[in-house]
């Protein structure tokens, strides 16, 4: 009798016990943030910088007090640069470690690899860099550039100000810049461009001997009419391309060069001195001047323990979709998917190049368009850009399968490839 | 009453002189004031106004804004031209010339300047300094102003044409002259001479001032003449370029020669299949970062020595790790070709992911010295500087390799031991000993390739990667076990690929040299120089 109600008692306490460290873990636990970027293979050099600035980011808002009264937790996995990987290490971060929201990818290729997991298993991803469009998933935030946020009013730039009338599309060979020229060479013929003043090069990724496509350039230019590359090569095979133009003295007031894929980060590995003037379009440069930039260099220097490390366009992408996706968070009041992916379309967050951007209902942001010129410290000089913000035409109207399509998330229409002629969802063009 | 008459005319035209004086310095103030406000448009208005005040103030300002040295001062915003020295910028005053001090970049606001602006200042420039007593100065600005002609300029060429007596200089002069003729409203006889004058040129400029020429010609004859001078342009560079694409080849021969030298003694004597080599080569590489990096914090006036500094050190570096993992690693798999394939890829990630995490993934500078940047014309070839060095560079280390191994006592082991090794080690020997002093060798020479490559590719930690199927090919295809084999082997797939690349794109190119190499192998299994004798067997 007595050693029951000894044990009923015990047992009655444990209960107590233990409901009291399950509420405390319903309300304590921290939230679950995923990070897929590459931190080791080729992607490494751009992908570990993107890690790096997701961990100040969820340290800076844990120091905030988190978010809906909890904690935010890194979960940190490395898909090695293999893109098949990124679709595992997806699902992992979706599945066992059921993390809120996903931080990652850059190439399109693993976007696209990763992109049936998250439509399956209802996550959220937020994809940071710039990209050729033609996509709009109801699981995905585009805080990148779309093409019309970045190679178009790049190739406007130099055909108003410097009066460039022969180009040269050059790229890596892969998908994101055979699309992109795809659109630019359509464009540009829109624009009256003919056939035989564009020149279209595609080199292998890692490609490391720019001797005779630095030649082709000068031969292509001397045809007495303004010539202008524009660059969408990719990841490494940047340095040499530069270091070949330098040497063979090929100056930005004769050809100029504009890149898409070469930031602040690319250009710390290379002396700069004769690339002076050569141009590069993004929506955020490390050197534009206002507070929330200045404050926001001096506390990633200080987190990386390194005062010369630089900023560059897709880490101010994570900065605004981290923003966005902990106000929408705030707003949903849980981190429910589907609330908090209805919660996102519409929020406003400041962001570095001192303006606001917004969530749109196509899943794409609205940023500033600018256009610098190397300087020979290794950071730009802007000398362009828009009066306002760009809104993202994520189906370009420059391609025939894509002109008719727009993508709107919010209900009832709730679509990423609404065909406006035919009035159906899932449509592609003519 | 006629002196008083004269007295007053003379002190009128005296205070008119004076007037005069003062209104151009205050012009000068207020036509440098207008270079720092407004758009990129109004400054352009801006540099041709102050150009065409003819001051000889001007031409230093104006260099000094398209160098990007201009600062206006923002304590009291006053135009001063800024040069670095050391972590501060040694300031002077943009009008007077007067030393203003020292000022750091926080202080001062850069005048921007863009590509257009840049070109305009070019060509200014150019005019004002067609008298310059500097030579080099005098050939810049006739180069500047051919690529850019300005009709404005011709008086000024005239003048400078009769005032110049270096030869070389003149000629440069009258191509200049000749490319402002055909874009001015000059007779047609003149623009006809004009033409042959730029046609002489015969360089890519000359064809784009030709191009130019025909777009705006508005007189037949003018325009046919301008047309045929091109045609023959173009002719006489096609001969040009081919003879490029045959350099452009050796050079890439080069650099293939360089990364495959190495794998062409460790897998081409000792046949062990090295996937790590590439590594070397990139250990290689981050030797002379290291190297750079402590030069320039603690002995810059050594920059111009580093690469020759990096050498030996790479050589070391590459080659301890290459013994190390000989006698560590490799030794206990000889014989199992399957085993050593695997556990060098391993090791090549491992190293990779060592390099990543001590220097960090992205890429690091590594400076050209001055011997090596630029480059120089050859007729109608441009050839940089460091590009031929590369390929001095790698005869060399071919040469004393050759070298090493035909007279030296090491020599003689390592081929005593590759051709018959019970024999070798019955001769007393010590084979294992031999064995990782030929794998050092291998790997150091992949360090000294490391040194060079830093030069024309980006130091990262995927460096080696990008080589390492490059060598594989070379040296299969030049004969395994045979040195010249890779010589030739490097050279030929080089010229062959630089002479498919402009018909069938890089990419392409690339899928066809290695298609050739597959096919070449099923007819010649042992590559171009197979090795006879009884080590085949």
């Amino acid at each position: 009798m007595k050693l029951g109600s000894i044990l009923k008692t015990g047992m009655v306490a444990a209960g107590l016990l233990a409901g009291a460290a399950g509420s405390a873990l319903a309300q304590g636990a921290p939230i679950k943030v995923g990070v897929l970027h590459s931190l080791s293979g080729t992607m490494a050099i751009s992908e570990t910088t993107l890690k790096d600035v997701m961990l100040m980011l969820i340290e800076e808002q844990n120091k905030k007090g988190g978010v809906l009264g909890r904690k935010l937790e890194a979960v940190v996995v490395d898909p090695a640069s293999n893109w098949p990987l990124f679709a595992e290490k997806a699902r992992e971060l979706l599945q066992k470690e059921k993390v809120a929201a996903v931080f990652g990818c850059w190439t399109s290729v693993s976007r696209k690899s990763v992109l049936p997991v998250f439509e399956e298993l209802n996550g959220i991803l937020f994809y940071p860099v710039q990209y050729e469009g033609e996509e709009s998933s109801r699981n995905v935030f585009y805080t990148g550039a779309a093409p019309n946020q970045q190679a178009i009013p790049a190739v406007d730039y130099l055909m108003n100000n410097e009066k460039v009338q022969r180009w040269v599309l050059a790229g890596t060979d892969y998908v994101y810049p055979r699309t992109t020229n795809k659109i630019l060479e359509a464009y540009l013929k829109q624009k009256g461009v003919k056939q035989e003043d564009i020149l279209i090069n595609y080199t292998p990724f890692g490609h490391s001997d720019w001797q005779s496509i630095v030649a082709d350039i000068k031969k292509f230019g001397s045809a007495g009419k303004k010539t202008a590359v524009v660059s969408t090569i990719n990841g490494d095979a940047n340095v040499p391309f530069y270091k070949e133009l330098g040497n063979a003295g090929i100056k930005a007031k004769d050809i100029p060069v504009v890149a898409f894929s070469v930031g602040e980060e690319e250009l710390a590995g290379i002396d700069t001195k004769p690339l002076l003037g050569h141009l590069a379009a993004w929506n955020y440069f490390q050197s534009v001047k206002n507070p929330t930039n200045e404050a926001f260099i001096k506390t990633w220097q200080a987190f990386t323990k390194n005062p010369k490390r630089v900023t560059n366009d897709p880490m101010e992408a994570h900065v605004i979709g981290f923003a966005m996706w902990i106000e929408a968070v705030k707003k949903a009041g849980t981190t429910d998917p589907d609330k908090v992916i209805d919660a996102m379309i519409g929020i406003a967050v400041p962001n570095l190049s001192g303006g606001l951007s917004a969530m749109m209902p196509n899943h794409h942001i609205t940023k500033p368009v600018l256009i610098g010129e190397i300087q020979g410290n290794g950071q730009f000089d802007t000398v362009w850009q828009t009066s306002g913000t760009v809104v993202a035409e994520e189906w370009s109207p420059y391609l025939p399968d894509s002109k008719d399509l727009i993508a709107d998330w919010r209900k009832p229409m709730n679509c990423g490839n609404f065909n406006v002629v035919t009035g159906k969802c899932g449509g592609k063009g003519k | 009453m006629f002196f008083l008459r004269l007295l007053a005319g003379v002190s009128s035209a005296l205070a008119a002189v004076l007037i005069a004086a003062t209104a151009l310095a205050a012009d000068l103030s207020a036509l440098v004031t207008n270079l720092t406000t407004g758009s990129f448009g109004d400054r352009e208005t801006a540099v041709g106004a102050l150009a065409a005040s003819g001051d000889a103030r001007a031409a230093p300002i104006l260099e000094a804004l398209g160098a990007g040295q201009l600062y206006l001062r923002k304590s009291d915003n006053a135009v001063v031209i800024g040069k670095p020295d050391g972590n501060q910028l040694a300031l002077t005053e943009a009008i007077s010339g007067k030393p203003a001090g020292t000022g750091s970049e926080a202080e001062l606001d850069r005048v921007r300047v863009n590509n257009r602006l840049r070109g305009v200042i070019e060509a200014a420039v150019g005019s004002l300094t067609l008298m310059s007593p500097d030579p080099r100065v005098r050939r810049d600005a006739a180069d500047s102003l051919f690529k850019r002609p300005d009709p404005a300029a011709l008086a000024a060429l005239d003048a400078a044409i009769a005032g110049e007596k270096d030869a070389r200089i003149k000629t440069a002069f009258q191509e200049a002259r000749a490319a402002v003729v055909l874009v001015s409203d000059a007779s047609k006889q003149d623009k006809l001479a004009a033409l042959e004058v730029v046609r002489d040129k015969g360089n890519r400029d000359a064809l784009s001032v030709l191009q130019a020429a025909i777009n705006g010609a508005s007189d037949p004859d003018v325009k046919a003449a301008a047309t045929a001078a091109a045609a023959s342009v173009r002719q006489s560079l096609a001969g040009w370029e081919a003879a490029q694409n045959v350099w452009y080849g050796i050079s890439l021969g080069s650099v293939l020669l360089l990364a495959a030298i190495g794998l062409a003694i460790t897998f081409g004597t000792m046949g062990v299949i090295n996937m790590a080599h590439g590594e070397m080569v990139m250990l290689g590489a981050y030797t002379t970062f290291v190297v750079q990096d402590i030069i320039r914090t603690s002995f810059p006036h050594l920059f111009d020595a580093s690469l020759v500094i990096a050498l030996p050190l790479a050589f070391v570096v590459a080659g301890a790790v290459g013994i190390a993992i000989e006698r560590g690693i490799i030794r206990f798999l000889y014989g199992r070709p399957l085993d050593t394939l695997l556990a060098t890829w391993g090791l090549s990630l491992v190293l990779q992911q060592a390099v990543r995490s001590i220097f960090g993934p992205s890429n690091r500078e590594v400076g050209a010295p001055a011997f090596m940047s630029g480059a120089f014309q050859l007729g109608q070839l441009t050839i940089t500087y460091g590009r031929l060095w590369i390929v001095v560079f790698s005869l060399l280390v071919f040469v004393t390799l050759i070298l090493v191994l035909r007279k030296t006592p090491l020599g003689l082991y390592m081929r005593a031991v590759t051709q018959n090794r019970p024999m070798a080690s019955a001769m007393g020997i010590r084979t294992p000993r031999v064995d990782a002093l030929t794998f050092g060798l291998g790997s150091g020479i992949a360090g000294l390739a490391g040194v060079a490559l830093s030069q024309i590719d980006n130091v990262s930690p995927n460096l080696g990667q990008g080589y390492i199927i490059d060598s594989f090919m070379v040296v299969v295809f030049g004969g395994v076990g045979n040195l010249f084999g890779t010589l030739v082997g490097a050279t030929a797939l080089g010229i062959v690929n630089k002479f498919l690349e402009p018909y069938a794109g890089a990419v392409l190119g690339k899928i066809l040299v290695l298609v050739f190499i597959i096919l070449f192998i099923q007819r010649r299994p042992r590559g171009l120089f197979a090795l006879k004798g009884r080590s085949v067997e």
